[in-house]
């Protein structure tokens, strides 16, 4: 089941996330600059979670992304992380820029190309 | 500080194009009596050179993606156009006339999750706007196409020119878009044909009544805080540039050519000939566009206004000297404080050629 809104469940880290397609993202200067077309709410995600959304292909749970990811590239502990990661994903998901389910999300939006 | 002012603030320092303005074609359903361009086609871009075009932007950084022309829809690849634009997540703006925008049209945009939909409508009055456009029935069709875009839950703004013809109209215009449920922005740029024909700045609105615009608390809010008197420069000013073109930003034509601008029609490449990158890094004329600073100007630099005008380097370059001052922007300042500006007291205050001003009212 895919939830657009997590306001009456818990979150579970074993979710599955995957970016939106409404969405239009670049990636500048190492950050991802995204922009909700839902509401055209405008983020710069910082290093850590640029590495989260580019993760975020439908397949991998948040939780093989944090163990796998954040903990492996980044200097943070696992309950810190995932406790950031869970807050992150929930905030991008209530403007529409990552959709979240307990089943494996077919279709992922593209990675924006790297720039020259 | 907005994010979208940092983010613009780190393209600038990594020399990043965040913004581009692409006309797809020159071509047009409409014949506008202010219009500058050539409605003919001499050899716009094709559908595989546009796609390439855009994966070269995406590749260089390109967020924001301003689709215009022309009249985009007179391109029959024009959602394929769109399609590619959104498939590299493009934040993708359209400019239209809406005449060709009918539901279908509108839910397709909606399904490309298209930004931002801006359509020029000159009158409330059918008749005024069938008579700038010279196409009977056209404002019927663009209000129609509003409504179209608007039960798909599009964002739509209404771009209001602001011209001799229709001068009396804009609060009625205003009055529409406040019942279309869209917001409005009002424009009085009129600019010389490409082929140097000015006969069209005739159609300009004179400085009085500029200076009536610049009082409508309905479009620049505070009026008192809007025409106030300049605020002496600091360094922060006279050390910084005019505006995003060449910087952040530049235009590229139908056929390929690269400019700062869409009004700064400085010649920087042609990506038939070269990869954008290599123009957007390499052009001397960019490079050129990039050095200049306030304090470089050769009258502005001691204009009490440098601060706070809205000097547009393209219009100065369309007078002759990109570093010199833009007449109509003297007249605007002039217009909006009264206090003369340093060109003025040179004794080189003539008709405005070229207004420019896009005035955002306050909701």
């Amino acid at each position: 089941m895919e939830h657009n809104s997590l306001n009456e469940r818990a979150f579970i880290s074993d979710h599955y996330i995957a970016r939106s397609s409404a969405i239009a993202a670049r990636l500048v200067g190492g950050e991802m600059m995204i922009m909700s077309a839902v509401d055209s709410t405008f983020f710069t995600l910082n290093q850590v979670g640029t590495a989260i959304w580019q993760a975020a292909d439908g397949r991998t749970p948040l939780s093989e992304i944090i163990t796998r990811t954040i903990c492996a590239e980044f200097d943070v502990g696992h309950v810190q992380a995932q406790t950031d990661a869970e807050q992150f994903v929930k905030d991008l998901a209530e403007h529409g820029i990552l959709r979240i389910s307990d089943q494996p999300i077919i279709e992922a939006s593209p990675l924006p190309p790297i720039p020259a | 500080m907005s994010l979208l002012f940092e983010a613009n603030q780190k393209a600038l320092a990594l020399g990043i194009p965040l913004s581009v303005h692409l006309d797809i074609t020159y071509r047009c359903n409409e014949r506008c009596v202010h219009c500058y361009l050539d409605h003919d086609d001499h050899g716009e871009l094709t559908l595989p050179e546009i796609r390439d075009l855009l994966t070269q932007l995406a590749d260089a950084g390109v967020f924001f993606l301003t689709l215009s022309g022309g009249e985009v829809l007179m391109r029959r690849d024009f959602f394929e156009i769109v399609e590619c634009a959104r498939g590299l997540l493009f934040n993708v703006k359209v400019k239209t006339n809406g005449v060709m925008v009918r539901e279908v049209q509108a839910k397709r945009l909606r399904e490309l999750d298209v930004e931002q939909i801006q359509i020029s409508v000159y009158s409330h009055r059918p008749e005024v706007h069938d008579a700038i456009t010279k196409i009977p029935g056209s404002h019927g069709r663009t209000v129609e196409a509003i409504r179209f875009l608007k039960s798909q839950q599009l964002k739509v703004v209404i771009a209001n020119v602001l011209t001799t013809v229709n001068l009396s109209d804009h609060t009625g215009v205003m009055a529409l878009a406040r019942d279309l449920g869209v917001p409005y922005t009002l424009d009085p740029t009129i600019t010389p044909k490409m082929d140097g024909d000015k006969s069209i700045l005739d159609l300009r609105i004179e400085g009085s009544e500029l200076r009536k615009v610049f009082r409508e608390e309905t479009l620049v809010g505070d009026v008192e805080e809007f025409c106030a008197p300049p605020p002496p420069p600091g360094d922060d000013i006279m050390d910084g540039y005019p505006c995003s073109a060449g910087h952040t930003a530049c235009y590229i034509s139908p056929y390929g050519d690269v400019f700062p601008c869409v009004q700064f029609p400085l010649p920087c490449g042609n990506i038939r000939k070269q990869k954008f990158l290599s123009i957007w890094r390499d052009s001397k004329q960019l490079n050129d566009v990039r050095s200049i600073r306030a304090r470089d100007l050769h009258v502005c630099s001691s204009c009490a206004h440098v601060g706070t005008c809205t000097r547009c380097p393209g219009l100065a370059y369309m007078e002759g000297n990109m570093r010199g001052p833009s007449t109509a922007d003297c007249e605007k300042s002039f217009q909006r404080t009264g206090i003369v500006t340093a060109n003025m007291m040179m004794g080189s205050r003539g008709r405005p050629t070229t207004p420019l001003i896009q005035i955002q009212p306050i909701c």
